[in-house]
C-alpha cells in the first residue's frame, strides 16, 4: 500500500483528498451543468437577439470598460502614492481603499446615493449647478461599479510596486533618466503583468456587479440595467431569457479567462 | 578630459551608523574603497551617485558642486554625470541587451545614438548578445552589459560597486581583465568598491581602507600590505601576494619555487599566503610542510596581541605570530630563522 517513488512522494494521493477535492470541484461544476441543462438551445438565437439582452449587454460593456478605464487612470496613481509616499495616515487611506472589498455592495450603493444622490451633499450642488443627475443614469452605473471594482486594481498594483526592487529605478536615474522616463520605461513595464492582472480583476468585478448598481442606479431597462440586473429581473418573468443572459456572462468570462491565461502565466 | 572628484561624504543613518570620509580622486586614477560589509561602502556609492543626499560635507566633480548641504545644493542622480556599475548588475529585465546599453545614450541625433550604441556593443564584445534578455546571460556577460551601460552614458565619474563579487572564479578573472582594460580607457576619476583585497590590489592605483564609516588607512597596495596600520587592516589586506608563473602547483617567483597543493590555474598567477599560515622556527624543521627555507627577519611590528615579522630574501613575506612566540624564540630584526609553509596554505589565483 505504501509504495513510494524514490523522491519520497506517494505513488497515489490519499483517497480522502481525492474525495474532498472532487466535492470541491462539483461545487463549481454542478451549477454550470444546471444552467446548461436548462438552456433552451433551439430558441437561443431569438432570445439572445431580444432587446432586453442586447441593451443589457451594451450597458454592461459600457459600465465595465468605463470602470476599468477609470480604475487605470485614477487607481494607478493612487497605488503609486500608497506604495511610494510615506504620508501620515497612509494605513488609514489604504483601509479606505480596501473598504469596498469587504462592505456589502448594497451598503456601498446606499452610501453613493447619500453622497451623490439628488439630495446628497455633492449630488445636490452638482444638480443645482449643472442639472446633472447621477443616480438612475448610465453615469450612475459606471460610478457604482467603479466603486466596487477599483480596489482590485489598486491593491494588485500597489503590491507590485512594493515588490519592485527600487534599485532598478535608481539605476535608471544614474543613467540620466528623469522621473517620467523612469516611470514610462522602467516602472510601468516591470509591473505590467500585475497591472494587466489588476485591470482584468477590476473589469471582471465590474461586469458582475449587482448590489451597488441596483441601489444607486436602479434597474431601468436600456439605461441602467446591466446583465446581472437583467438576469435578476428575468428570473421572475421569463426564465428562458434569464438563462440566455447567464450564458452570455459565462461565455464572456470564459473568453477572457482563456484568452488571458497564456499571457498571464508566461509573464509571471 | 574630465576633472577630479573632491568629496567629503557625511551621511547619517538611522541606526546610529554614520559615514564620514574624505575622498579625492584624480582623473585617470582608480581608487579602491576597501572594507568589510557594513562599513559604509555602498552608502558612499549612493551618495556620490545622487541617490542619497549628504547630511554634511560636499561633493565636487570637475569643478561643479553636486551636493553641499551647507548651501542647499543638490543635483539629483539623473542630472549627474556619474556612471554606476552595480553589484548584481541591476540590468532592466524587460529590455534586450542592446536596449539596456542604449538606455543612457540619448543625446544628439538618432544616427549618432545608434553609432554610439554600436561602438559600446563592439568594445565590450556584446555583438552576439544584443537581442538577449538579462535573464539569459551568464554572470560575466551580464557584468559586461552593466559596464557597457554605465560607460555608454559617458559619465565624468565611474563608480564600480563590487563589480566582481557576484561572479564565479573563472569569469571573475576574465571580468577583472575586461575591467582593467576599460578602466584604463576611462579618462575620469574611477572608484572601485570592494571587500576583496586582491581585487583592490590588482585594479586600483590607491587604496582607501574603510572601517565603520571611517577611512583608517590610505596608500598603495604595497603600503597597505606591508605596513597595515591597524589589526583590522592587517587581517583584511595583509595577505602575502606574490606574482609568479605556475605549472601544476609549482609557482616560480623570481627564481624561487613555491609548492602549492592547487594544480590549477597555470600561467601567470598570484600566489596568496596568509601571514598566519607561515610558521617560524629557530632550527631546521622536520615535518610535512613542503616549503622550507632559511632567512633573516628584516622587521618586527607589534599589533596588539599579534606580531608581524617580515623577511625579504628569497621572497618578500610577512608572517604573523604571537608575542609569546617572539619571546620564546627570542626574535628580533636580524634574527636568522627557518620559515615553513604547508602546500595546502598556498592559494593560486590567475592573474
Amino acid at each position: 500500500m505504501s509504495r513510494r517513488r524514490s523522491d519520497g512522494t506517494p505513488t497515489r494521493p490519499p483517497v480522502i483528498l481525492i474525495v474532498l477535492g472532487l466535492i470541491g470541484l462539483a461545487w463549481f461544476v454542478v451549477p454550470l451543468v444546471g444552467l446548461l441543462a436548462r438552456t433552451p438551445w433551439s430558441q437561443l438565437d431569438s432570445l439572445l437577439s431580444s432587446e432586453l439582452v442586447t441593451e443589457a449587454l451594451r450597458v454592461s460593456l459600457i459600465a465595465s470598460l468605463g470602470a476599468a478605464a477609470i480604475s487605470l487612470v485614477l487607481g494607478v496613481p493612487l497605488a503609486w502614492l500608497l506604495a511610494r509616499v510615506d504620508f501620515p495616515g497612509r494605513s488609514i487611506v489604504r483601509g479606505l481603499v480596501l473598504l469596498p472589498l469587504v462592505i456589502p455592495p448594497v451598503v456601498g450603493g446606499a452610501a453613493l446615493l447619500f453622497a451623490l444622490g439628488r439630495r446628497g451633499f455633492i449630488g445636490e450642488p452638482l444638480n443645482d449647478a449643472t442639472g446633472l443627475v447621477l443616480p438612475f443614469s448610465i453615469w450612475g452605473v459606471v460610478i457604482a461599479v467603479t466603486f466596487v471594482a477599483m480596489p482590485f486594481l489598486v491593491i494588485t498594483v500597489e503590491g507590485a510596486l512594493r515588490n519592485l526592487d527600487p534599485r532598478f529605478e535608481s539605476a535608471a536615474a544614474t543613467l540620466g533618466a528623469g522621473r517620467w522616463r523612469v516611470l514610462r520605461r522602467v516602472t510601468l513595464p516591470m509591473i505590467a503583468p500585475s497591472l494587466a492582472a489588476g485591470l482584468v480583476l477590476a473589469w471582471a468585478r465590474a461586469l458582475g456587479e449587482f448590489g451597488a448598481t441596483i441601489t444607486f442606479a436602479g434597474n431601468l431597462q436600456g439605461r441602467t440595467q446591466t446583465l446581472p440586473l437583467a438576469v435578476f429581473a428575468a428570473l421572475e418573468t421569463d426564465r428562458d431569457t434569464a438563462v440566455a443572459l447567464s450564458l452570455v456572462m459565462v461565455a464572456i468570462s470564459l473568453i477572457v479567462l482563456v484568452g488571458l491565461r497564456d499571457r498571464w502565466w508566461r509573464m509571471r | 578630459m574630465s576633472g577630479a572628484l573632491q568629496a567629503h561624504l557625511v551621511v547619517q543613518r538611522d541606526e546610529g551608523f554614520s559615514l564620514d570620509i574624505p575622498l579625492t580622486i584624480e582623473p585617470e586614477q582608480t581608487v579602491a574603497l576597501l572594507g568589510p560589509n557594513g562599513a559604509g561602502k555602498t552608502t558612499a556609492v549612493t551618495a556620490l551617485a545622487g541617490l542619497t543626499p549628504l547630511d554634511g560635507g560636499s561633493i565636487n566633480l570637475d569643478g561643479k558642486v553636486l551636493d553641499d548641504p551647507a548651501t542647499k545644493t543638490f543635483v539629483p542622480a539623473e542630472d549627474r554625470a556619474v556612471g554606476v556599475v552595480f553589484q548584481d548588475q541591476v540590468l532592466f529585465p524587460h529590455m534586450t541587451v542592446a536596449d539596456n546599453v542604449g538606455f543612457g545614450l540619448h543625446h544628439g541625433s538618432r544616427t549618432a545614438t545608434r553609432q554610439g550604441l554600436k561602438g559600446w556593443i563592439e568594445r565590450l564584445e556584446l555583438g552576439a548578445l544584443v537581442d538577449r534578455r538579462p535573464a539569459d546571460l551568464s554572470g560575466g556577460e551580464a557584468q559586461r552589459v552593466a559596464l557597457a551601460r554605465a560607460l555608454a552614458s559617458e559619465p565624468d565619474l565611474l563608480l564600480l560597486d563590487e563589480p566582481l563579487s557576484a561572479l564565479d572564479a573563472t569569469s571573475r578573472v576574465q571580468m577583472r581583465h575586461t575591467l582593467a582594460d576599460h578602466l584604463a580607457q576611462f579618462a575620469g576619476p574611477r572608484l572601485l568598491i570592494t571587500h576583496d583585497p586582491t581585487e583592490a590590489f590588482l585594479l586600483a592605483d590607491q587604496i582607501h581602507i574603510i572601517e565603520g564609516g571611517r577611512i583608517t588607512q590610505v596608500g598603495t597596495a604595497e603600503d597597505i600590505r606591508l605596513r597595515p596600520r591597524t589589526r583590522f587592516v592587517a587581517d583584511l589586506a595583509g595577505a602575502n601576494l606574490l606574482p609568479g608563473t605556475a605549472s601544476r602547483g609549482d609557482v616560480v617567483i623570481g627564481g624561487h619555487t613555491l609548492h602549492s597543493a592547487e594544480r590549477e590555474p597555470t600561467g601567470q598567477v598570484l600566489a596568496t599566503i596568509h601571514p598566519r599560515a607561515i610558521a617560524v622556527h629557530r632550527n631546521h624543521p622536520e615535518g610535512s610542510p613542503r616549503n622550507t627555507w632559511q632567512t633573516t627577519i628584516t622587521r618586527v611590528e607589534h599589533y596588539g596581541d599579534r606580531v608581524r615579522l617580515q623577511t625579504s630574501v628569497p621572497l618578500p613575506l610577512t608572517a604573523e605570530v604571537t608575542p609569546e612566540a617572539v619571546a620564546a624564540l627570542d626574535l628580533s630584526e636580524g634574527s636568522v630563522v627557518w620559515i615553513s609553509i604547508k602546500a595546502t596554505e598556498i592559494g593560486i589565483e590567475a592573474q
